[in-house]
């Protein structure tokens, strides 16, 4: 049974599709990766599954429950940390459990138990700009956690991340993937950084964007970190520039 | 220390334009250059502002009461304005020409309609202000929803945000900025449109006593009026600054 799954989602703008016929499955704490080039609709077919837009036609369903065109049921993230500068850090994570409708004490209290978990320990007032970028990123997940999804909707979060501060989080969002028992469907266009931490990596080219290759990455974790200096690893980026260079 | 030592040096620099003009100006007067009539030394009006400082506190009372009633009305009636432009597009349609049309008239000459209507009291005063000040923050505080984060709202509405949370969540908070930037404005306005509109009737105020002492030739009372009125002016956008600064923590912080 698969965890969420998208059925022939096809959706356009302005007369124009922008993605045609996806379908695809994401189980039980799989990372599967969607790669493509920019501006392939990635981040429309996320939209559609997240709920904030209608496909034209298809469907979504999260645990073989129709989920089409629903909010409030997969988690998202993007790759601005999108923290509001004017709350601070506690009343920012908080915000799933407000916008459910939780008091306010309560919400900043369920928040803060979780503060030490995710390495945020004495940030819970302060405010987002007194933050380094790993941090925010943190905090970013910190508020995706505590809308207590299992399903993950990940949109280039860490692009814009140095490289070391990059690895750190990616061992780290492994880990609490594992532990929190997540699923998670992750949009890069960094093909190492999608070779590293997925299960499998769908290719979404052309246009209107077709899936158009998977490619099981069958190493097993945890992934050491040489491991992007094997040869399996530049045979699989091999095959996947190959896959992303056939462009109609 | 250093740093506290710079900013006294960089208001100095400021302040020093304003000395070298009032010292020049003062010169010109002791020498006789300008005939007094014609334009009072900077020590006149001082002496003015010290002599008539009585007659000048009761009628900036007057003044400060209008600004203060048309300046919360106007704030008030903006901000309304603002939410129900942004939260209905029909409204934005319908009433943004008609917004547009009420700046093109000129406070001089929409005021003795006023008076008119509304009589020799406050009210034709508190309404011309409620005109000059509703438009800048409807203004400010819409194009300030407008900018909101889209993919915040988009984060949010993921999560189930309604329409209202948006607002409260993004939306409002977000545009504070504009509201306080606003408000400076609007702050100056009400001081400038209050003073305007008791000049065309009215009996007491600053606009009313500027008329007056202006038809028996004392210009160095008329200047000390206009000293006045800038000083209020100013200490009233700073007071908005400071309230700006208490109101919105994150900015300061480092």
């Amino acid at each position: 049974m698969a965890k969420l799954r998208t059925e022939h989602v096809t959706k356009s703008f302005d007369g124009r599709k922008i993605i045609e016929d996806i379908s695809l499955e994401l189980h039980q704490g799989e990372l599967v990766s969607l790669l493509g080039l920019s501006g392939g609709g990635k981040t429309t077919l996320f939209n559609v599954i997240a709920g904030v837009s209608a496909p034209d036609s298809g469907r979504v369903l999260l645990d073989e429950q129709e989920i089409t065109g629903q909010t409030g049921h997969v988690s998202y993230m993007l790759q601005k940390d999108l923290l509001l500068p004017y709350r601070t850090i506690e009343d920012n994570v908080a915000i799933p459990l407000l916008i459910r409708g939780m008091k306010k004490q309560e919400a900043r209290e369920r928040a803060r138990e979780q503060f030490g978990a995710f390495g945020l320990e004495g940030t819970e007032r302060k405010y987002p700009s007194q933050l380094s970028g790993g941090m925010r990123q943190r905090a970013a997940l910190l508020r995706t956690y505590l809308f207590s999804s299992d399903v993950a909707l990940l949109d280039e979060p860490f692009s814009a991340l140095d490289t070391i501060t990059k690895s750190a989080i990616h061992r780290w969002y492994l880990d609490m993937m594992g532990k929190l028992k997540m699923s998670t469907l992750f949009i890069t266009h960094d093909i190492d950084e999608a070779i590293l931490l997925s299960d499998r990596i769908c290719l979404l080219t052309g246009a209107p964007g077709k899936i158009t290759e998977e490619i099981v990455i069958s190493e097993k974790r945890p992934r050491t970190r040489d491991f992007n200096l094997t040869e399996e690893f530049l045979d699989y980026k091999r095959r996947i520039i190959e896959a992303l260079g056939q462009r109609p | 220390m250093k740093r506290k030592l710079q900013s006294i040096t960089s208001k100095l620099t400021s302040a020093s334009g304003i000395l070298g003009i009032v010292i020049v100006w003062q010169f010109c007067c002791s020498m006789g250059w300008i005939p007094k009539f014609m334009l009072p030394s900077p020590a006149d009006i001082i002496k003015a502002l010290v002599t008539d400082f009585p007659a000048l506190m009761q009628h900036s009372g007057i003044t400060l009461l209008e600004a203060f009633l048309g300046l919360s009305l106007g704030v008030t009636v903006g901000v309304a304005a603002a939410v129900l432009m942004d939260r209905f597009p029909s409204v934005y349609k319908a009433f943004y020409p008609l917004l547009i049309l009420t700046q093109t008239i000129p406070t001089v000459a929409i005021a003795p309609v006023l008076v008119i209507w509304m009589g020799y009291g406050i009210a034709p005063k508190v309404t011309a202000i409620v005109i000059v000040t509703f438009f800048p923050m409807a203004i400010g505080l819409l194009d300030g929803f407008r900018s909101a984060d889209q993919d915040a709202v988009r984060l949010l509405s993921s999560m189930g945000a309604k329409r209202k949370q948006i607002f409260r969540y993004i939306k409002f908070p977000g545009a504070m900025g504009q509201f306080f930037a606003s408000l400076k404005i609007c702050a100056s306005y009400s001081i400038v449109g209050a003073v305007i509109a008791e000049w065309l009737g009215g009996n007491s105020g600053l606009g009313v006593y500027m008329t007056r002492v202006r038809k028996s030739y004392a210009y160095d009372k008329m200047f000390a009026i206009i000293v006045l009125i800038s000083v209020i002016s100013l200490l009233l956008m700073k007071g908005v600054e400071l309230l700006r600064r208490r109101c919105m923590p994150w900015e300061t912080r480092e």
